[in-house]
């Protein structure tokens, strides 16, 4: 147990980051998801397919690769996120962390696209139509009409991929960034007769982090269930 | 609701303006495009040198065996795993045994809720990090447990899915809770879940991938052995085929599950969103 009380400070800054990670880039991947969504459903064709060109290509990516496209070749591009250079605290918000959130960000956003798009089908039909009829254009039939529905038929599935988005954080471990994989593996590694109770703790911080979102999610859908 | 519903039939000047958009829209993609091909080509990234290890037989032998049939056989492995897995808890949590059924559910809400990665570390740690193939199992064993506690809930719900009356009449013909279970509810189940595993293979492919972390052997294995191979330095290079090799994998596999769906699932989808609030197996 000494190895998590004597390092508690450790254990609260890898969920800081797990924490972080989730939140920047689960508001980047609704905002581009819709996006996505909007161009996926849209009246130009081209858009439609390049929508859906990259849903399916980065859907069917690895996470892993997705973070060492923005590790290796991004670079290569002038990406480099080098501009960022924030610290709040004792954290440190490098270009580490914003290739991580980009990543995270392109993945969940096709996952966002694809709740949005299975809420948009469940939207009535008679809904859009009326919407066309009193004279909407797309923007307005989608802004005022469709979407504010859709977002509530898709609470559900959005939330899962949410708490998918929660879990692949981890991911950003591999990449080198402190979360609470990281700071697992690190102190695993120097702590190795209490492996389990290591795993226990760290668990059972994703778990609650998980029942917390899951929790609101439930809140959220009996609020804005359409009647 | 079908796309065309969402806008009408365009006029001569909305026709105008779409064609203008579609033209900005190609001309912005085609742009990015080349930006990008131009500037690989300035870092050298298109060099005959750098690509040259992937059409070399030796070293595409070992890519395709050591690497993509590795992490299959991990992906399969921990699937079969998985699937037991789930038979047994998704039935445990349907059982009207208190004591059977809410430890099936800790364990089913368990696993799902911790990342693979986390599990991963773990059962590497735990097989001990030296010991012979210890990372190789310690993902297949990740895998299967969190792909196992997925397919538990799938099954669940496909059990649930099953009309009442199968199960009532199974009662009346006087067959025992096992057999009904066994002979009549599994069976028209596991036809609607055909499609969900087959998308729980597709996650524990990806996943593999994760086995990086622990050194496990595989695609990212051999890929990065490829590319820290001074004599190829070709990063940028490699990842492009391994992102190749798993999204061409991942869509035959997705073709499969479409076609098992409309083979042996016909309409029926399992709401899994609806059939348990808000959390279903998609990642």
């Amino acid at each position: 147990m000494t190895a998590i009380t004597d390092n508690f400070d450790l254990y609260l800054r890898g969920f800081g980051y797990t924490i972080a990670l989730f939140v920047v880039s689960g508001i980047g991947s609704l905002l581009l998801g819709t996006f996505l969504v909007a161009m996926r459903v849209g009246p130009i064709a081209i858009m439609r397919s390049a929508a859906a060109v990259y849903v399916t290509v980065v859907r069917n990516t690895p996470l892993v690769v997705v973070f060492a496209f923005f590790a290796f070749a991004a670079p290569m591009l002038g990406i480099t996120f080098g501009f960022l250079d924030v610290e709040i605290g004792q954290f440190e918000f490098s270009s580490l962390f914003g290739s991580a959130v980009v990543s995270l960000t392109l993945y969940t956003s096709t996952f966002v696209c694809e709740a949005l798009r299975s809420g948009i089908n469940a939207v009535p039909l008679g809904q859009a139509e009326a919407a066309r009829a009193i004279g909407l254009t797309f923007g307005g039939t989608m802004t005022q009409v469709v979407l504010p529905q859709a977002f509530r038929a898709s609470v559900p599935p959005l939330a899962s991929v949410q708490i998918a988005l929660l879990k692949n954080t981890s991911v950003a471990a591999v990449f080198g960034i402190a979360e609470a994989v990281y700071q697992m593996r690190a102190l695993t590694n120097n702590y190795a007769s209490e492996r389990t109770v290591i795993f226990v703790c760290f668990a059972a911080g994703y778990v609650v982090l998980v029942e917390l979102l899951s929790f609101a999610a439930n809140r959220i859908e009996r609020r804005w269930r359409i009647a | 609701m079908s796309a065309n519903v969402l806008f009408d039939a365009p006029g001569p000047k909305t026709a105008a303006r779409h064609r203008a958009y579609a033209i900005v829209t190609a001309v912005a993609l085609v742009a990015v495009l080349a930006w990008v091909i131009y500037r690989f080509n300035e870092k050298g990234q298109f060099e005959s040198s750098k690509w040259e290890v992937f059409v070399t037989p030796d070293y595409v032998r070992v890519l395709l065996v050591d690497g993509l049939l590795k992490t299959l056989q991990m992906a399969a492995t921990a699937i079969i795993g998985a699937v037991a897995f789930g038979v047994v808890f998704g039935v445990g949590k349907l059982s009207d045994h208190a004591w059977v059924r809410v430890p099936s559910a800790l364990v089913v809400e368990f696993f799902r809720a911790v990342p693979v990665l986390l599990l991963m570390v773990f059962t590497w740690y735990w097989l001990g990090i030296n010991a012979d193939n210890s990372s190789y199992w310690a993902v297949v064993l990740a895998l299967t447990a969190y792909n196992g506690a997925v397919l538990a809930e799938v099954l669940r719900a496909g059990i649930n899915a099953v009309p009442k009356g199968q199960s009532e009449a199974a009662y009346a013909i006087g067959m025992r809770k096992n057999q009904v279970m066994r002979l009549v509810q599994m069976p028209q189940a596991v036809k609607i879940m055909l499609p969900a595993i087959i998308s729980q293979c597709i996650v524990a492919l990806k996943d593999t991938a994760l086995g990086i972390y622990v050194l496990a052997p595989g695609l990212t294995y051999v890929a990065r052995q490829i590319y820290l191979d001074p004599q190829f330095n070709n990063r940028v290079p490699t990842m492009f085929v391994v992102a190749v090799l798993y999204v061409s994998v991942n869509l035959l596999l997705t073709l499969l599950a479409t076609w098992l769906q409309k083979r042996y699932a016909g309409e029926k989808k399992i709401d899994l969103a609806a059939a348990r609030g808000p959390r279903n197996p998609e990642r």
